[in-house]
């Protein structure tokens, strides 16, 4: 079994995979004429790849000699991320011809990226783990810095790839520890060790430390948020919605089954870890986004927060938490992808803005994007009937039936500041008067965008019964017996 | 036919107020007088239907609130009582609609002043015809937001809405005793219906109430609370201070409201609840003292008021006294008989104060007017049949105006009571129908006789109403003249028990109408004389011997003072109620609310959460050595924490 290459298994990464070859094989002969060619194939291959994925949801296989695991929490996951990488290559299409970055490059690194994320999320072994986020990050410190030519951009891949560097040092040395006193880095292999009731030595704990550092600097959880608000605000815009959404779902997937796969049994130990790193998180994007003024880093902090919030359901450490970590990742990418779709179409006189007074009146200028954002915002702030407060909601459950109260409290606090700076962009578009309105049209792929984020947040709203099922099963492949 | 008497106003005011843009002025004011004249003329009907063909009956609209034991009903009880508060209200009520189109032909919001009039007559109607306390609670409150809206009509004029807040807050007074007796019958009777309460009132003759040890007689409680409710609508002496400054409305609204109807809501209301006041003696005797104390002090001090429409407004107030005593003394059908007389010759007085206004180009002070008389000879006529069906002039036996007979009857009841609280009351009665003579005739002379003390330019534009004004004036003059020679009969007179039928309960021993009848000469001749000595003194002071006033006024300064300044009831208020009321609510504001519950509450949370945003800003220096720096320190913080927890 262990020997076994199981190809199938790894179907759709094997496919990716090959599509990135001949994608990049494609570009260099078309050059960046064929950037828009390259670009609708890459989507039209998420989508396939998509459906392979979907159509193969519900198995569970293990292949590549134990490295790599399929199972339907990884499957749910890498829907929801290839579903982001998709609709942000979308909303990048015009902006990088607009911008002079049309080079082909670009989606065939998210592309690149992309697939470092699926291994990521099927990792069943150190090595792999590794492996898929080294991948995933040096497609992602070359797309931050795309805009070579452009300061801020370069400086955000720059301060990316560093720090990013010094957190895989961390995350390489933290599994050597772990392997110097469990000797082995196969996930199946450590958590057979754990539950055989062997205890945690302290050097094993402390790579433990060292290897959650790492993940939460992917999940710019809090103290290893600090890239963060700079990489979102120097990035391009559309790879900041890219960072925003696929890649942080990837590096969540990641960090729940490290902690609940191998080191399942050590819940007590990495516990602490999980909810101190939480509520930094959540009291940090709650008060440092109230004095912000540009919308990127707003959305920098935004996303803190809801990490802070999706940790809580890790903290748990049970099949319901992770239940509501899926039902919230779903919720957050969908309200993330609207969000930047509304924040790439604030563009005055050809030129792009970004502050958060440049939406004042926008429901007089616009009033579909206006109650589009509007929906995205209320549903970010928890506020129901809008889906956003079911997310919370079933967090907020787990954490009280874990007997975590602290931690909803904080949660419940931190969301009620949060609020404020979600509801504050509701008043100035829809209380204040307009200064300059937003170019118009935005694009029919834009308004397709909005249109379809914003339906969802509404049905599933009303239907979250159907997404609770879907969650539910990924959840409980993760917890066998 | 009952519903809809009712409601035909209500569709009047929906129309006027909410599509009075799309139907313009004309509409509105055609279409809510239209309504209302409909109404009017249901009324006779039914008024025929009840009060002589017997047919006394309650009409079951639908449930309104049916929770526990508690249920109420929309129900309209329509007996004898109703028909004639019925005819009163729509009748006035059609006659000052029609008015006002002559009257308010120069404002620009007429829709809005019609809708506002029907509103306020559907609510009077729906307080007439309460079956239950709950129903005429509801029509109370809403005669007193209409009389509030009508008040502030103007509302660019700061007076106005003084005046409006003003009535909306000492009503207010009265509404909290109104709402606690209301809740005082329910806890004694267990119902909010009329009937059912009036059925268990014998049976409840000697309840208690008790509370924190003091126990007392349950009926003269809750019937003392609902009198503190009719103080307040009827303006009785405490309580009667909104009812001068209620004059900043337009005049057509002072007819309606504070002349003709809301005002005697409270009488309508003893008298409707007569079965339990009759077997509460202390509440009735304090009803008495009430009474008569308003009818007096509200005559003294219409001696010496100089606008025209205030000198009116003290009028009625003193009118209302002679109303509440009446009810007093038991004589609820002679209260009542008054009630719907003074309708008449009351708005009669107003809407001719406003015909004189309105050719006065707006001026209400008498010291401006004076020599008027043949220059608007129809408003003098019918103000002067006003004045005499006011003052109670007649010739005993043969005929009289309708004050004549209804004032009489009222100060012979009290004289016949046979009691300290009647005497009382007959022998204030008869000072203040002096004193009535007396300012009712100082405000013809003043206004139409004389030298004429206006501008020559305002002279100049003297001028008689148009008929749209005056045909109405017709109407109700008609009403003053004949009403009482029609109606005494039966009222209080031969007919008075098949009339009434059940509507009012009166007990045996307390029968003072009927002793009316039966008091000496002197007594029925004396409200006659007394007027008749006020029309000859005002004579002398106003034609005879123009100088006479000052002079007086000069020699008993502070009896003079003591009346122009209304007997400083205003400023006692002021003193004991509305400016400790200010300096605690100033100092709760400030002290209170801004300086604790703010600061430490939602002000103080926002401001370091503001504070605590702008520190976590500042960590991001930008610098990637600092961020390298907080990763080291997180990783660090969190490797010593489990050192020191798996070593402690």
């Amino acid at each position: 079994m262990m020997s076994e290459l199981n190809l199938t298994a790894a179907l759709p990464e094997v496919f990716l995979a090959a599509a990135g070859m001949i994608l990049l094989m494609l570009g260099v002969f078309r050059g960046n004429k064929g950037t828009r060619l390259v670009l609708s194939l890459t989507v039209a291959c998420f989508a396939l790849a998509f459906i392979i994925v979907s159509v193969s949801m519900g198995r569970s296989e293990v292949a590549l000699g134990g490295l790599f695991i399929a199972d339907a929490f990884g499957d749910f996951m890498k829907l929801l991320v290839l579903a982001g990488s998709a609709v942000t290559l979308i909303m990048a299409m015009r902006y990088i011809e607009r911008e002079d970055m049309a080079r082909f490059e670009y989606p065939v690194l998210v592309l690149f990226a992309t697939l470092g994320m699926l291994l990521m999320i099927s990792a069943n072994d150190m090595l792999a783990l590794y492996l898929g986020l080294e991948l995933q990050s040096l497609s992602l410190y070359v797309v931050a810095a795309f805009r070579r030519d452009h300061l801020r951009s370069s400086e955000a891949g720059l301060k990316y790839f560093v720090l990013g560097a010094l957190s895989s040092g961390m995350l390489l040395y933290g599994m050597s520890m772990i392997y110097g006193f469990a000797g082995t880095t196969s996930f199946a292999g450590l958590a057979a060790q754990f539950s055989a009731g062997q205890p945690a030595s302290l050097g094993l704990i402390v790579g433990i430390v060292f290897l959650s550092a790492g993940l939460a600097f992917k999940i710019s959880a809090v103290p290893f948020h600090m890239w963060t608000p700079d990489v979102y605000e120097g990035a391009p815009t559309p790879v900041t919605a890219f960072f925003a959404t696929a890649p942080k779902v990837a590096a969540m997937a990641l960090i729940v089954r490290v902690m609940v796969g191998p080191f399942g049994e050590l819940v007590e130990q990495w516990q602490q870890i999980i909810w101190f790193v939480s509520v930094a998180s959540m009291i940090l994007g709650a008060l440092a986004a109230i004095s912000q003024t540009n919308i990127k880093r707003l959305m920098a902090y935004s996303s803190i927060g809801h990490v802070g919030y999706a940790l809580i359901g890790l903290a748990a450490g049970t099949q319901e938490g992770v239940n509501g970590i899926l039902l919230y990742l779903t919720i957050y990418i969908v309200m993330n992808l609207g969000t930047f779709a509304c924040i790439l179409c604030m563009r005055q006189k050809e030129v792009m803005v970004e502050r958060i007074e440049d939406l004042k009146g926008l429901s007089k200028t616009n009033p579909p994007m206006a109650l589009a954002l509007a929906i995205f915002m209320f549903s970010m702030a928890g506020i129901p009937p809008l889906v956003g407060f079911f997310g919370k909601f079933y967090i907020f459950l787990a954490a009280i039936e874990a007997e975590l109260y602290v931690l909803a409290v904080i949660g419940v606090l931190t969301s009620v500041i949060g609020a404020f700076y979600y509801v504050r962009i509701i008043k100035l578009m829809y209380f204040d008067d307009p200064i300059e309105a937003f170019d118009r049209p935005i694009g029919r792929e834009m308004s397709a965008i909005l249109v379809a984020t914003s339906l969802t947040i509404v049905l599933l709203s009303v239907g979250i019964a159907y997404l609770l099922d879907g969650t539910a099963m990924a959840a409980a492949s993760l917890f066998p017996g | 036919m009952d519903q809809l008497i009712v409601l035909l106003p209500l569709l009047g005011a929906i129309i006027a107020g909410f599509f009075g843009r799309l139907i313009g002025d004309r509409g509105a004011m055609y279409v809510s007088s239209g309504l209302l004249l409909i109404s009017m003329v249901l009324s006779c009907i039914v008024f025929y239907d009840v009060a002589f063909a017997h047919n006394a009956r309650v009409t079951e609209v639908f449930t309104w609130i049916d929770s526990g034991s508690f249920e109420v009903s929309w129900a309209l009880k329509v007996d004898t009582l109703t028909a004639v508060m019925l005819i009163v209200v729509t009748g006035v009520s059609s006659m000052v609609h029609v008015y006002s189109i002559g009257y308010m032909s120069h404002d620009p919001y007429k829709p809005r002043f019609f809708a506002y009039l029907s509103l306020f007559t559907f609510f009077m109607l729906m307080l007439v015809t309460a079956d239950n306390f709950v129903q005429m609670f509801f029509g109370w409150e809403g005669v007193g937001l209409a009389s509030y809206l009508l008040i502030g009509f103007w509302y660019e004029r700061p007076s106005a809405c003084a005046a409006a807040i003003k009535a909306f807050l000492v009503n207010r007074v009265g509404d909290i005793g109104f709402a606690l007796g209301i809740c005082g019958a329910f806890v004694l009777f267990g119902t909010a219906g009329f009937d059912q309460v009036f059925a268990s009132v014998p049976g409840m003759a000697d309840a208690q109430f008790e509370a924190f040890g003091i126990s007392g007689h349950a009926l003269t409680i809750i019937c003392i609370l609902l009198f503190i409710g009719a103080m307040g609508k009827s303006a009785q002496l405490g309580l009667h201070t909104w009812l001068p400054d209620a004059m900043e409305g337009p005049t057509p609204v002072s007819a309606l409201i504070h002349a003709a109807t809301m005002v005697t809501a409270g009488v309508f209301m003893v008298a409707r609840l007569s079965p339990m006041f009759e077997y509460a003696p202390t509440a009735l005797e304090l009803v008495t003292y009430v009474g008569a104390l308003t009818a007096f002090f509200a005559a003294s001090v219409g001696l010496t008021q100089n606008d025209i429409k205030r000198v009116i407004a003290y009028s009625t107030c003193s009118q209302l006294g002679y109303m509440f005593f009446a009810l007093g003394v038991s004589a609820y059908s002679a209260g009542i008989f008054h009630l719907m007389t003074h309708a008449f010759f009351k708005a009669l007085l107003f809407l001719g104060a406003g015909s004189v206004i309105h050719a006065m180009s707006d001026e209400q002070d008498m010291r401006k007017m004076g020599g008027i008389y043949k220059m608007i000879p129809g408003t003098y006529l019918l103000m002067w049949i006003g004045t005499i069906a006011l003052l109670g002039v007649g010739i005993p036996g043969v005929f009289g105006f309708a004050g004549f007979y209804s004032k009489d009857i009222v100060v012979e009841a009290a004289y016949a009571s046979h009691s300290t609280h009647g005497t009382f009351a007959f022998v204030m009665g008869v000072v203040a129908a002096f004193m009535t003579a007396f300012y009712s005739c100082r405000l013809m002379f003043m206004t139409f006789h004389g030298t004429p003390r206006a501008s020559k330019e305002v002279m100049s534009h003297v001028h008689e109403s148009p008929q749209v004004m005056l045909v109405p004036l017709y109407v109700l003059a008609f009403g003053a003249v004949f009403a009482g020679l029609a109606a005494y009969e039966y009222f209080v007179g031969q007919h008075m028990e098949e009339f009434w039928g059940e509507a009012l309960k009166v007990l045996p021993e307390n029968n003072s109408v009927e002793a009316a009848h039966h008091v000496p000469l002197w007594v029925k001749l004396s409200p006659l004389v007394a007027g008749l000595g006020g029309i000859g003194l005002a004579y002398v002071f106003y034609i005879a011997s123009p100088a006479l006033p000052a002079k007086t006024a000069k020699a008993l300064r502070p009896l003079y003072l003591f009346s122009l300044n209304k007997w400083y009831f205003d400023e006692l208020y002021d003193r004991v109620f509305v400016r400790p009321a200010r300096v605690l609510g100033f100092g709760l504001w400030k002290g209170g609310d801004g300086a604790v519950i703010d600061r430490l509450g939602p002000d103080g949370i926002a401001a370091t959460t503001q504070n605590a945003s702008r520190r976590t800003s500042l960590l991001q220096s930008g610098y990637v050595y600092h961020y390298a720096f907080a990763m080291l320190i997180g990783v660090f913080v969190l490797v010593t924490w489990y050192f020191l927890s798996q070593l402690g």
